[in-house]
């Protein structure tokens, strides 16, 4: 009896009701906050280990192991008759030059094999570096120098660390005996690690301690060129066109609900647009930063019109009446008054844009610009690869040392990345205006 | 603005002017073609461009088919000079190559590729035989009755009571690459020969004899061909898809790294990925025979296969280089026994095909039809 009419003067209490609830419903909340840090911990702990992946393994690409020599510049064999022709020096035979040294090291070397594995210490590109000297200073011939030459990828593993000394002889890209060459030069302080200006000045290389991307960041640029110098007035033009000037009718629906949807349309479809447009229809040629910079445009087109016209959607109409009201045309009210004001928006969805078109590869795939290109293009013209496409090709290819390459090619399009994405923030936050 | 026009038009201009240029000569030999030649041949062009006045190529990896039809598209500058192949020509490319004119094509053999089943070195290497890979891999073997039924093999052990008791586990190169099409030529055709059923089927023409062969072996009537060939093929071409086989797409250095990983699991790739990272990875034996430089290159390594690249006689003369570019490859310090080539991992081929060969480069001499 007394137990009933207790329950019953509960439940006329309605904020007993809410206390017994309370517990429940904080703790629902803390559930619910804490979700959503772990979300957000667990997406910094993915870039986190990317970056810190990336950077474990790229790092030691941005120095180069030389090897310091007294080369001397024996004319006997560089320009025997003295004619001082360049055409005679490009001929002659600078592996020899490039060899005495090692032979002089090195004297109790001897037999074929032998020979030939302690000359592989040395890049195959290090004769042409003595050639470039010779041919930028003519005076160097016939006399002695202290030359930093390029050593091979192996022997450059080998001075990293990234080749395993006590595996067994057979299996290892380096034998004993090259090790003990090696350590011998190194303890006579003769290898040097330097700072890898070639990684980014040369062009592509099958020979990884030759390889660069300059030739991938000149094609970068070029097919950037391009696409900006068509898509921002093209997408300017449509954005103020669509806002501004048209109709408002079932056309233009349409044409907004399509920019709308190309904007969503996997990008290696534009790449067989451009392939059958520009390649097969109009005659361009393949792997030209020119036709990729077309493809591009087409791709950021949809994210640039739609940018912009946000932008002057946000300008208020009191601006566009107060223009009209003192007497401007609408085309003044436009370009002196409504674009100026939405042009860091615009600005900021252009850049935006860019930093989608420069690491994208799909669509480049099909117009013929992943290829081994070595010499750095010198216009829009010349055949090029881009950075994505750069760190694609040498993620697959079989030496060891364009793992460390990729990586620290990664890294440079990571920091042009970030970078213009850094320009796009702060050009918002400095220029932004809020009514 | 006015101003801001005027420099976009003028810049446009100047790309319009320079492109019809271009469109009218070029001073660069363009090659496309396989990935697994791609390695070769860029090493051969990079060595070109540096030793002579020409350019250096471009060379495109669009793989052996891909490759094919570009190059069987036309004559003239827009179309490439020279494409790389990990397999003979078709007689089909060629008549699509004569249709559109492609009339003169030099044939040359590069040298040999070996596909190896590699596994990390913390593991004894699998002592396998074709019928062993056919067994481990195939969508569908014989049961004991010898019928055809879906692969139940689930560990090496059940293919063959020799082999360890570890899960079967392959990474391996997805259908459209050439290295996929010769593994499949090569190791699963040899396996699924050893049945004599599949033989017969794969010699024969007649058109009961067949039919009787598939309802013996329980494959339904829709997969019927007027040649067994084909419908062997279909049989041991077919890689499962239960889980087993697992596409590791066509980046090689990533099969190596995920070896490395997963001591168990098997990665079907080139023989120069071995080459470059033998201390960490061996090739498992196939039918007696470990993948050495030397057992592919007698022939006695049963899965490799021959790679080859066509050249345009008809654009001789009209690009400058090409056969400069042929004479460079066919040089002995490029293909040859010691040549740079045999330091990136092919395998060169004995003296007298490549004197043939050489011959046939130097001459320009155009390939019969197949």
């Amino acid at each position: 009896m007394t137990e009933t009419t207790q329950a019953n003067n509960n439940r006329g209490r309605s904020i007993d009701i809410v206390n017994a609830s309370l517990k429940r419903r904080y703790a629902r909340e803390r559930r619910f906050r804490y979700l959503g840090l772990s979300a957000v911990i667990l997406g910094l702990l993915f870039v986190g280990t990317l970056f810190v992946d990336i950077i474990s393994k790229g790092y030691s690409a941005f120095v180069q192991t030389h090897i310091v020599l007294d080369v001397y510049f024996d004319p006997e064999v560089i320009d025997p008759d003295g004619t001082a022709d360049p055409a005679v020096i490009a001929r002659a035979d600078f592996r020899q030059i490039a060899r005495q040294p090692l032979r002089e090291l090195f004297p109790e070397v001897s037999g074929r094999r032998d020979k030939r594995a302690l000359y592989k210490i040395l890049s195959s590109g290090a004769p042409y570096q003595l050639l470039d000297m010779v041919q930028a200073d003519p005076s160097l011939i016939g006399t002695r120098q202290t030359v930093e030459l390029i050593a091979d990828d192996d022997i450059d593993m080998l001075a990293k660390g990234h080749i395993d000394r006590t595996a067994p002889p057979a299996d290892r890209r380096v034998n004993d005996k090259v090790i003990g060459w090696v350590d011998k030069l190194e303890s006579q302080g003769l290898i040097r690690k330097n700072f890898n200006t070639a990684f980014f000045t040369n062009g592509d290389s099958r020979e990884p301690e030759l390889a660069g991307i300059g030739g991938a960041v000149a094609g970068s640029f070029y097919t950037l060129l391009v696409t900006l110098s068509l898509s921002f007035p093209i997408g300017v033009a449509a954005a103020i066109y669509l806002e501004e000037f048209a109709p408002k009718n079932r056309w233009t629906d349409i044409i907004e609900v399509n920019i709308n949807n190309l904007a969503a349309v996997p990008s290696i479809v534009f790449g067989l647009l451009g392939l059958a447009m520009f390649i097969n229809l109009f005659g361009l040629p393949r792997s030209a930063p020119l036709v990729g910079g077309l493809v591009l445009t087409l791709m950021t087109l949809p994210t640039i019109i739609i940018a912009s016209r946000a932008a002057l959607k946000s300008v208020p109409p009191s601006i566009r009446e107060a223009a009209l009201g003192v007497g401007a045309s609408r085309m003044q009210t436009v370009f002196h008054h409504v674009l100026p004001l939405a042009m860091p928006g615009m600005l900021t969805g252009t850049i935006i844009g860019m930093a989608q078109a420069l690491g994208e590869t799909a669509p480049l795939l099909m117009i013929g610009m992943v290829a081994f290109i070595v010499d750095v293009p010198g216009g829009p013209l010349d055949p090029s690869t881009v950075l994505p496409v750069q760190v694609f090709l040498w993620a697959d290819s079989p030496e060891r040392a364009f793992v460390e390459r990729t990586s620290a090619a990664i890294m440079v399009l990571l920091a042009f990345l970030v970078a213009m994405n850094a320009i796009a923030v702060i050009m918002r936050r400095r220029f932004e205006r809020r009514w | 603005m006015l101003n801001k026009t005027l420099v976009i038009s003028a810049l446009s201009a100047v790309l319009v002017s320079g492109t019809t240029q271009a469109a009218a000569a070029r001073d660069y030999v363009s090659i496309v073609g396989s990935s697994t030649v791609y390695p070769f041949a860029t090493v051969v062009a990079e060595q070109f461009g540096r030793t002579t006045q020409f350019k250096t190529p471009k060379v495109e990896s669009t793989g052996s088919g891909g490759g094919l039809k570009l190059f069987c598209a036309g004559v003239g500058v827009e179309h490439p000079d020279i494409t790389n192949s990990s397999r003979r020509i078709k007689q089909s490319e060629q008549q699509q190559c004569a249709e559109n004119g492609v009339r003169d094509v030099i044939e040359v053999k590069v040298g040999y590729d070996g596909i190896v089943l590699g596994q990390s070195k913390r593991t004894t290497p699998l002592n396998l035989t074709r019928k062993d890979i056919f067994l481990a891999l195939a969508k569908q073997v014989p049961g004991e009755d010898g019928r055809l039924i879906d692969n139940p093999h689930r560990t090496w052990n059940d293919v063959n009571p020799d082999l360890p008791s570890t899960k079967i586990e392959v990474l391996g190169p997805p259908p459209t690459s050439g290295t996929r099409d010769a593994f499949v030529e090569l190791a699963m055709e040899g396996g699924a020969k050893t049945y004599a059923d599949l033989k017969t089927l794969r010699g024969s023409k007649d058109e009961a004899e067949i039919k009787g062969l598939m309802k013996k072996l329980g494959i339904p009537e829709s997969a019927f061909n007027k040649k067994g060939k084909k419908v062997f093929q279909a049989v041991s071409h077919a890689i499962r898809e239960d889980g087993t086989f697992i596409e590791a797409g066509e980046n090689d250095n990533l099969i190596v790294q995920k070896l490395e990983a997963n001591p168990n699991a098997v990665g079907i790739f080139g023989f120069s990925f071995l080459d470059q990272n033998a201390d960490r990875i061996h090739g498992a034996i196939v039918d007696g025979e470990a993948p050495t430089f030397e057992a592919i290159a007698d022939g006695t390594y049963p899965v490799s296969r021959p790679l080859y690249f066509y050249a345009k006689k008809a654009h001789v003369g009209a690009v400058p280089g090409i056969a400069e570019y042929l004479a460079e490859f066919t040089s002995e310090k490029a293909f040859g026994e010691e040549g740079y080539l045999s330091e990136k991992g092919l395998i060169p081929m004995p003296e007298a095909e490549r004197n043939q060969f050489r011959d046939d480069a130097r001459s320009l001499t155009p390939m019969g039809a197949l």
